[in-house]
């Protein structure tokens, strides 16, 4: 309405090159350099593929269908792993943090447990689980917990207790001061842990594979390293990639969407 | 004062003013809170603290900072418990937050993922009144400290003065008889601040609210007050209490008048005796 409303326009040449293009170049740049150095130096395809082959494996394997069934059985595999992570890193974390006999016993054995290498489990998981998509999701959402409850915990127990004193001074009772105060007020400390925890849930889900199963992204670069397919490795490795990136691209936009307040606000992140 | 405290909480009337006096509402009786410090030696912060105050009035305490003036509003919104003696309120002993009471912290303590009105109806909503009227309350108060149309903007658009008219219209939203503030103006700037007293008066007077109002500030005290409460430094207590015989509502340029100079001179003259405080 008013002439004062309208958003003014960027001055021209000083930021009109988007962020990402300095990055981009330099990507591009250096796989040229890859691609030349292979073709000059003459490195065998069998150690090292160029990055145009590479290229049209990951075209081929997506056009042939062959990548499919693996993508969807790590994805799923990676999905309910994070899943029960982040349910049981909530549930836990904020049952540590506000009951103080919980904090006195399950805490230091939880913290204690957490040094524990998550990758050495998986071959007792394959025991306990069976050589299905469930030893996988185990693996996956046991490595993705820790960085999640520990946010919870460090979250809840920051929250501004003036907040907290409000509540009291309303009437509230336990119940909605965690739903009003406690739980969004440790959001942000929450999908910083969520971040960290879909990238270890895909590490999990592959780690798990290697250790043995029939199907899966992690269980083609193990067949396709016995075959020293290697540019069909570096394709499933490209794939793998995606996934993670848009998964984490996901966890952030709502993030981005339900933590807006606190964009200025200091996260930790373990 | 002193004529009326003890058992007769309820009894109307004790003439005590010129003015036909309204029923007491608080009475402090010899309260005391003791802190464990730091090194584990209790910390008499509050000593035998006695008055009352009765409906509607506007009381201050005045006090050096550190003196315990946070910890007597807390005990007195039941969010402390006394070390020793209690606070009654309409007679019965406060022994936590009670419905009726208003609370403005220091700080706005707004939440920042919830927007103006949403911030305002939060007690509405605590209590479980019906959706549409804990909108219509929270748009009558945002009109009240005169917000209006910045209802669905976010705490951090708006300067500090705002935030704090936030603050004071959520603790109007449930029409309390008991206003409680402290120190609500501390982190506003002089001109703000003069601005926020007079907003404050008019939603006093407006209201009807008794207010009870934490302030180191000896001109916002004689200003805004019926009476001050003048603590002493630690331990404290009330080492007096000023009537300042001006009608209310007051205009700022009443702060230049002989007669206003005489209270903040007899209020400066009671912290000054104390000495010593930081
Ligand atoms: N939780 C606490 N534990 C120990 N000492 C406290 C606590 N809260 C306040 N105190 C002490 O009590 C005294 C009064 O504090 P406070 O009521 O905040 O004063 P004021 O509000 O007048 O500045 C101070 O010396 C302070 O250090
Ligand atoms: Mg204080």
């Amino acid at each position: 309405m008013s002439a004062t409303a309208v958003k003014p326009d960027a001055p021209r040449g000083q930021r009109s090159v988007p962020d990402s293009v300095p990055a981009i170049v330099t990507a591009v740049a250096l796989l040229a350099l890859w691609e030349g150095a292979v073709k000059v130096l003459e490195i065998p395809a069998f150690i090292l593929p160029t990055p145009s082959s590479v290229a049209i494996r990951i075209v081929d394997d997506l056009a042939t269908g062959v990548i499919l069934p693996h993508l969807w059985t790590t994805f799923i595999e990676v999905a309910v792993g994070f899943v029960l992570a982040a349910l049981l890193g909530v549930a836990l974390g904020t049952m540590v943090a506000l009951v103080r006999a919980l904090e006195k016993t399950i805490y230091p054995i939880v913290l204690a447990l957490q040094t524990v290498p998550k990758v050495a489990i998986a071959p007792l998981l394959i025991i306990w689980f069976g050589y299905g998509i469930h030893s996988k999701a185990v693996t996956a959402g046991l490595i993705a917990f820790f960085p999640i409850m520990v946010n919870v915990i460090v979250g809840l127990k920051t929250v501004d207790h003036r907040r907290v004193l409000l509540m009291q001074a309303l009437r509230a009772g336990p119940v909605k001061t965690y739903l009003k105060v406690r739980l969004p007020s440790m959001l942000p400390y929450l999908f910083a842990g969520l971040e960290v925890g879909i990238i270890f849930s895909v590490i999990g889900a592959i780690v798990g594979e290697f250790v043995g199963s029939s199907v899966g992204l992690g269980t083609l670069i193990i067949q396709r390293q016995a075959t020293v397919d290697v540019a069909g490795v570096f394709s499933v490795l490209a794939y793998l990639s995606i996934m993670g990136l848009v998964l984490s691209l996901i966890i952030k936009a709502f993030a981005h969407r339900l933590t807006f307040w606190a964009r200025s606000q200091e996260i930790v992140s373990p | 004062m002193t004529a009326t405290a003890g058992a007769l909480a309820q009894v109307p009337v004790l003439a005590a003013g010129a003015s036909a006096p309204a029923p007491v509402l608080i009475e402090f009786d010899r309260v005391a809170k003791v802190y464990k410090a730091a090194d584990g030696r209790p910390v008499r912060a509050v000593d035998s603290v006695k008055g009352e105050i009765r409906a509607g009035e506007f009381v201050s305490i005045l006090g050096p900072s550190g003196c315990g003036k946070s910890t007597l509003m807390m005990m007195l919104a039941g969010l402390l418990r006394p070390s020793e003696g209690e606070i009654r309120f309409k007679g019965k002993p406060v022994t936590g937050p009670q419905e009726g009471f208003g609370i403005v912290f220091q700080d706005a303590v707004l939440f920042p993922w919830r927007t103006v009105q949403d911030n305002v109806r939060l007690p509405g909503e605590v209590r479980g009144l019906p959706r549409d009227e804990q909108i219509e309350r929270a748009q009558a108060m945002i009109r009240l400290v005169g917000l209006a149309g910045f209802e669905s903007k976010f705490p951090h658009e708006l300067s500090g003065g705002m935030q704090q008219r936030v603050a004071i219209a959520r603790a109007l939203s449930l029409g309390p008889s008991l206003l409680v503030m402290d120190e609500p103006f501390g982190a506003l700037d002089a001109m703000t601040r003069e601005q926020m007293n007079l907003e404050l008066q008019r939603i006093s007077l407006e209201s009807g609210a008794t207010v009870v109002f934490v302030t180191h500030s000896i001109a916002e005290a004689a200003f805004l007050s019926d009476r001050v409460f003048v603590m002493s430094g630690r331990p404290s207590t009330v080492r007096d209490i000023v009537t300042v015989d001006l009608p209310r509502p007051r205009a700022i340029q009443q702060m230049n008048t002989d007669r206003f100079g005489v209270y903040v001179a007899r209020l400066r003259g009671l912290l000054d005796a104390e000495g010593g405080h930081s």
